[in-house]
């Protein structure tokens, strides 16, 4: 790390620790309440999520509804629920019995494995790319990438990845078409969403390369004489990162959304997936658990973008 | 920062592009099907173990579905026909190296009598160890007990298996394979169980993922990532079909879409609008279009349910012009936008289906356009599957599409006995009653002379088929792409196998 004064970092991290508390109240409440207002007998979205359609019948439900106590108060089950978090106890899942907190660990593993390795690409393949499009504005390259990045970023990601795997593994046979257990397994759901977190942050990255070519700074880079390769590392390299990096902040909401879709599609045991699952039978200690984690790690991902603007930026350190 | 992202894809890159060797081309059987694997307990994904020859029943089926010896090699019942009892067959171990006992049998069974299942719907009072059996005692004769003992809530696992509080840690079988590993809710790794009763099963390992979308279920078939791949959708189906690497195989199975009616519903109680809404049906037409199989119903069990199917039945057909004339004779007359209406009400329903089998909204928008030539205006709300069993309940329930499967107990007796009693079922009729329907099904589960019981099933199926508390309309076959390297695969119309153990590859 460059030369970072305190003043500003503990700033940051202050703010942020803020935010997960505000996080952690807001989610615990919101998810309560918005389970418990979502139409239909919850007793009966159990039954039907843990014995399937053929099996759901009314006296599944009431089983349920005796085994579980449904029949008693929110508010109790609310405040509950937020002492049991002090304590860092999830409580079980209604459906399958296990607790909460073992599956979101088996979960987020993937989904983190996942989210990375789309980021990963997703950062080789935009970035690049636009930089390239927006050191010679109006080129070939720059007018075909707009071209690319607004097909991808408008198709969904469920017709990508059925393209994708319909070309690469029925059509080509290189890598298996769905399912987990191998690294082959992870290129075609991670290619999926960097095709599109990579559409948004080319267009990122050659935006701010005009802007950065354009400045008298990058003038003067080349008056004294710096040669193309030198003037762009040392003058356009980082202040072009500066955008890419917080934009980056800004597509893990995106992420999110595509991995629920790309990890059924690609039977991929991820959060997303599980979470989707949770909402249908009414899961409620896993829908809380996860909706907390996840907004948690939107709050570490987001200092993490602070910390890496404020190594980036040496304007904004404080002296 | 890129520089890093650059140095961690490079270093992850070549193990990623190394050929797909955990795909097919081992001696591992990958089957993929949409099941989840919920949790371990039989009470939820028994059917799964059952599938996959991890556990058995007491109680199996032969190729028509009647019991045959399975953990039980034989069983008789007393004279008063209210005790049965079950011999066990010798010489079977668990996998964890533990003997069948009738103490463990009737541990599991009491286990799953204490779980929501199907033993729960029978009339047993004990169910006690016996020497090498098992007693069943009734507190009335009972004749579909065996097919009862038959299904996957009821499968017998070790005693290991449980925990103190009866939950499930552990699936320890009796089956031709065993549990190699498990990851819920997805993968399922099983192998060849040395220690097994019956003969030795030729496919070593199989793994098993629950894939629940239907086009990633067909790519993976064509991509060879899976060797037996169940449950194809229509349109997949068709393409893999002129696959040359795979044969798509397909059987009729007892399972049935039907429209629950509300009998005691104000527009729905005259049989004559029964009647009607089911003659306004284009029942090969929906069967055409949308299961692309020729499996119009004609009547509520198909011809594969040999024991239930009434070849002397009038089929059930479609006639717009009768449907309005007998809308029009019970007193409906249609308004100016073309709706029916009688004492200033519009004939407008709701109907309930749940998007979890694919084709039921799509029927569900049909019927919503056949109904509305006849001048019926119908709402559709595709929602959970526990919506009908909810509604039934509290009485709401107007109409409901299901696919209702007849063979939840090999023996249809246990579904009809499930959805006809006399005060109505989930999934069958509601606010329905007819005398003579209900005495011939108790007089058919009393009986234990097979001969007489012919002739009561095709009375009680008739009176289904005038009164109509539900309206069929399409039958169901279940279907399976196979790799071609895989041979001896036949696929059970009682859904409770997926017959690896009979399965060997191509030399």
């Amino acid at each position: 790390m460059g030369p970072v004064s305190r003043i500003p970092v503990s700033r940051i991290l202050g703010y942020r620790l803020f935010q997960a508390l505000l996080v952690a109240v807001t989610v615990g409440l919101l998810t309560f309440v918005m389970v418990r207002s979502l139409p239909g007998d919850m007793a009966y979205r159990i039954a039907a999520g843990r014995y399937g359609y053929d099996m759901v019948s009314s006296d599944a439900a009431n089983a349920v509804r005796a085994e579980l106590g449904l029949g008693g108060g929110g508010a109790a089950a609310l405040a509950l629920w937020f002492l049991d978090l002090f304590r860092l106890d999830f409580g079980e899942s209604v459906i399958s019995g296990r607790p909460v907190l073992e599956e979101i660990r088996h979960q987020l593993g993937h989904t983190v494995g996942l989210s990375v390795a789309a980021i990963l690409l997703s950062v080789l393949l935009g970035p690049p790319l636009g930089i390239a499009a927006g050191l010679r504005p109006g080129g070939a390259l720059d007018r075909g990438l707009l071209v690319a990045a607004s097909m991808l970023r408008a198709l969904p990601h469920f017709v990508v990845g059925l393209i994708l795997i319909m070309l690469v593994s029925a059509g080509l046979g290189i890598l298996p078409a769905a399912g987990h257990g191998g690294t082959e397994n992870l290129v075609l759901p991670a290619l999926t969403l960097a095709l599109g977190l990579g559409a948004v942050s080319a267009r990122v990255a050659r935006d701010a390369m005009v802007q950065v070519a354009a400045s008298p700074y990058y003038a003067f880079g080349r008056v004294k004489g710096l040669s193309e390769a030198r003037v762009f590392l040392r003058h356009g390299l980082r202040n072009v990162s500066v955008p890419v990096v917080t934009y980056l902040g800004v597509q893990f909401v995106g992420l999110i959304e595509g991995v629920v879709v790309v990890e059924s599609l690609f039977a991929w045991p991820g959060i997303g997936h599980a979470l989707v699952h949770a909402i249908f039978s009414r899961d409620v200690p896993v829908i809380q658990g996860t909706a907390l984690v996840m907004g948690m790690m939107f709050v570490l991902l987001n200092a993490a973008v602070d910390l890496a603007c404020l190594w980036l930026d040496p304007r904004k350190q404080a002296s | 920062m890129l520089r890093a992202a650059l140095a961690a894809l490079v270093l992850y890159l070549p193990s990623t592009l190394s050929p797909a060797a955990a795909a097919a081309g081992d001696e591992v059987v990958d089957i993929v099907a949409p099941f989840e694997i919920v949790d371990v307990d039989p009470s939820i994904t028994g059917d799964l173990f059952l599938r996959m020859n991890v556990a058995e029943t007491l109680v199996g089926t032969d190729l028509d579905g009647r019991p045959a010896p399975a953990l039980a090699s034989d069983w008789t019942l007393s004279a008063d026909a209210r005790v049965w009892r079950f011999r066990l067959r010798q010489g079977v171990t668990f996998h964890d190296g533990s003997p069948l006992t009738a103490e463990a049998a009737v541990g599991a069974l009491r286990h799953a009598m204490g779980k929501p299942g199907i033993l729960g719907r029978a009339p047993i009072t004990e169910i006690a160890a016996d020497g090498d059996g098992v007693l069943v005692r009734l507190s009335e004769p009972f004749s579909p007990l065996p097919a009862f003992l038959a299904q996957y809530t009821t499968v017998i696992l070790a005693p290991a298996s449980y925990d103190a509080g009866g939950r499930v840690q552990r699936v320890l079988g009796t089956g031709p394979y065993r549990v190699a590993s498990l990851q819920a809710p997805q993968r399922l790794e099983v192998e060849r169980f040395d220690g097994y009763w019956g003969e030795r099963p030729a496919i070593r390992a199989a793994a098993y993922l629950a894939v629940g979308r239907s086009e990633t279920r067909a790519l993976m078939a064509e991509s060879g990532d899976a060797d037996f791949v169940f449950n194809l959708d229509p349109a997949s189906r068709i393409r893999l079909g002129r696959s040359p690497k795979l044969s798509v195989q397909s059987v009729p199975i007892p399972r049935t879409i039907l429209l629950k009616v509300n009998a005691g519903d104000d527009l729905l109680r005259d049989p004559r609008v029964r009647q009607a809404l089911s003659l306004a049906i284009d029942r090969e037409g929906i069967a055409a279009t949308i299961l692309r199989f020729p499996a119009a119903a004609t009547q509520l069990f198909p011809p594969s349910v040999a024991a239930w199917h009434h070849p002397g039945l009038a089929p059930l057909g479609h006639d717009a012009g009768k449907a309005r004339a007998l809308l029009a004779e019970a007193g409906w007359a249609a308004g100016a936008d073309g709706i029916l209406a009688k004492d200033g009400r519009r004939f407008s329903l709701t109907l309930v289906t749940y998007p979890d089998r694919p084709e039921l909204p799509l029927v569900a928008a049909v019927l919503q356009e056949q109904f509305r030539e006849v001048g019926i205006e119908v709402a559709v709300n595709s929602t959970s599957s526990s919506e009908i069993p909810a509604r039934h309940q509290d009485g709401t329930l107007q109409m409901g599409l299901a696919a209702r499967n007849f063979a939840l107990v090999p023996d249809p007796i246990g579904t009809v006995l499930q959805d006809y009693p006399p005060r109505g079922g989930d999934w069958g009729s509601m606010n329905w009653s007819d005398p003579d329907f209900h005495k011939a099904i108790s007089d058919l589960i009393a009986l234990s002379d097979d001969a007489q019981a012919r002739p009561l099933r095709e009375k009680a199926v008739a009176i289904l088929q005038a009164e109509l508390p539900v309206i069929p309309i399409a039958w169901y076959q279940q279907t399976a792409a196979v790799s071609r390297r895989l041979l001896n695969v036949r696929l059970d119309p009682f859904e409770r196998d997926f017959g690896l153990a009979g399965m060997r590859w191509a030399p």
